[in-house]
């Protein structure tokens, strides 16, 4: 006879699978309907590559993606450097400002920082385009790579840098030579953290996107507002192969930074 | 010694700088907009005059009058917060047993069962609303099996799409992962000497669990309910795509006042409530964790 600890943690366990396919079922369903033969996202009529060959004859779903990879790329790598300075300065130095700035964009809802951009961008007379969703990217981007960086360096040995400027390293040798390759993984890691949130933002974009400069999520947005269409799944599904690669990549590297975030 | 403060000023300035220019700046200027008037043709009117050698500053208070003079924009207020707090309680029901499993598991297997919570969370924000829209459709298979079922009893049939259920289904499945990681990361530094303590003391499982686990868990659940109740209050995409009218949410009013209607000073008036409201909201949770905490 089971004891009723035993019966308690198989109940547990079952409950937990459930939630687990919760968290799958839904997406395993768009996948799969990107390889059905048919416009319905209903009964399953059979294997095909359509909906992909469609896909890449998409001329505004292809100025989309090569829109996203742009701006995730520039507002990745700017706000790695930002986000990286931020971190180390976080750590060493009791600051008043800069915890604060660092932690409210990641703490306010999405769409405030949307609205107050897009005023702030207005007021300025700037044209909404690439250059409006880069710089609106970088600073959602810049506290997570700061956090990812922190966690980091708080890991790193300080006997380590002591020593070698104990041996007679100048600050710079030092940094370059033994904080910043420690930090390496920390960094690579807030770097592709950032190039994933801003590649999938939606919300921020779209305030402060204008005409012709459509990303991905804008893309999927306009489509699926329109009519559920499987073109829609597997484009879908290409990006989900994209942020699973990322995010095996990240945890690789750092582990802390993902369960951070 | 200079060289120490020229260091500092080189890693802090350039970020400190950024966020000030791109963050803090456009919220000051949010706050200000909601004194202006509205543009003729949307926009925002000048706020100050200079006419025949004076100047005059055209500011009011009739933005924020609005918000009281119909209940409709408070209201709809709290019918967000009701959809906040539902959806942050049913994230515990869901997380709490998830999170509870995980942190049970060997270490080795941790990690891995983790990471298979977080996966689907990065997918993107409009594939997870998406794959809902797909599952809730008329033609989906969720949607003809109810009616299946109820249709036995000689009900229905029913529409799923555009419900508050739809709504609150796609709400609770793209923000669970935010109840687990601070549920888990809580509950995995419990000592398990506790529950053994307990259970000499004479304690039945039910009990272990009511007694120890769950208060000692408490800041694990105001740090979850925060992360999820947050983004839920300044959501539009879910109730845009997958709700009715009677669901729609105040961050959609916010969304037409910039897009649709272009009344940007009675949109910054509500972003300013809703910035209001989240800062409580963060501040009550980081004191309930930390009495928590303390009493733990």
């Amino acid at each position: 006879m089971a004891s009723p600890s035993t019966r308690g943690s198989l109940a547990l366990t079952l409950s937990a699978y459930a939630v687990y396919a919760f968290l799958y079922l839904p997406l395993l369903i768009v996948v799969a309907y990107s390889f059905n033969d048919s416009r319905l996202n209903a009964e399953w009529v059979g294997f095909t590559f359509d909906w992909y060959h469609k896909l890449l004859h998409n001329q505004e779903m292809l100025k989309a993606a090569g829109n996203s990879l742009i701006i995730a790329t520039v507002s990745a790598a700017i706000a790695t450097v930002l986000g990286t300075l931020a971190g180390m300065a976080l750590h060493q130095f009791r600051l008043r400002l800069l915890p604060g700035l660092v932690l409210a964009p990641i703490a306010m809802p999405d769409i405030l920082m949307g609205v107050s951009l897009l005023l702030f961008f207005m007021l300025l007379n700037m044209s909404l385009g690439l250059l409006s969703i880069i710089l609106a990217h970088i600073t959602f981007c810049i506290g997570f790579v700061a956090l990812s960086v922190q966690a980091r360096i708080s890991g790193i040995d300080k006997s380590l840098t002591e020593a070698a400027r104990d041996l007679g390293a100048t600050p710079w040798v030092c940094f370059r030579r033994i904080t910043l390759p420690l930090l390496a993984p920390g960094i690579l890691a807030g770097a592709l953290m950032a190039f994933t949130l801003s590649i999938d933002d939606f919300v921020i974009t779209f305030f402060v996107a204008g005409v012709g400069s459509s990303t991905l999520p804008l893309q999927i947005y306009s489509m699926v507002k329109i009519a559920v269409t499987p073109e829609v799944n597997a484009i879908s599904t290409l990006l989900m192969v994209l942020t699973l690669a990322l995010i095996m990549l990240v945890s690789r590297l750092s582990p802390a930074a993902l369960r951070g975030s | 010694m200079r060289r120490k403060t020229w260091r500092r000023q080189l890693l802090t300035l350039p970020p400190t700088g950024y966020l000030l220019l791109f963050f803090a700046v456009p919220s000051i200027i949010m706050l200000f907009a909601s004194f202006r008037y509205a543009g003729e043709y949307g926009g925002l009117a000048p706020w100050y005059y200079y006419e025949a050698g004076e100047f005059s500053l055209d500011l009011t208070l009739e933005n924020w009058q609005r918000l009281f003079e119909s209940e409709i924009y408070l209201l709809l207020f709290l019918k967000s917060i009701g959809y906040a707090l539902l959806t942050s309680l049913l994230c515990i029901l869901l997380g709490y047993p998830l999170a509870l499993m995980i942190a049970r598991r060997p270490k080795r297997q941790r990690d891995l069962l983790l990471l298979l919570v977080i996966l689907p969370f990065w997918s993107n924000f409009l594939v997870r609303i998406y794959a809902w829209m797909i599952i809730f459709s008329p033609a989906g298979a969720l949607t003809q099996m109810v009616n299946g079922l109820l249709g036995l009893f000689g009900l229905g049939p029913v529409t799923l799409m555009y419900s508050t259920t739809a709504v609150i289904v796609t709400l609770v499945y793209v923000h669970l992962p935010f109840m687990v990681l601070p549920l888990y990361a809580n509950l995995e530094k419990q000592s398990p000497a506790l529950l053994d303590a307990a259970q000499d003391l004479g304690a039945n499982s039910w009990r272990r669990f009511w007694h120890v686990t769950w208060p000692l868990s408490l800041p694990g659940i105001y740090a979850g309910s925060i992360l999820v109740f947050i983004p839920v209050l300044g959501m539009f995409a879910i109730p845009d795509l997958l709700g009715g009218t009677d669901s729609i949410m105040i961050a959609n009013v916010i969304k037409q006042q910039f897009v649709e209607s272009r009344d940007w000073p009675f949109g910054s008036v509500l972003s300013m409530v809703m910035t209001v409201a989240a800062v409580l909201v963060v501040l009550l949770g980081a004191r309930l964790a930390r009495q928590g905490v303390a009493r733990g």
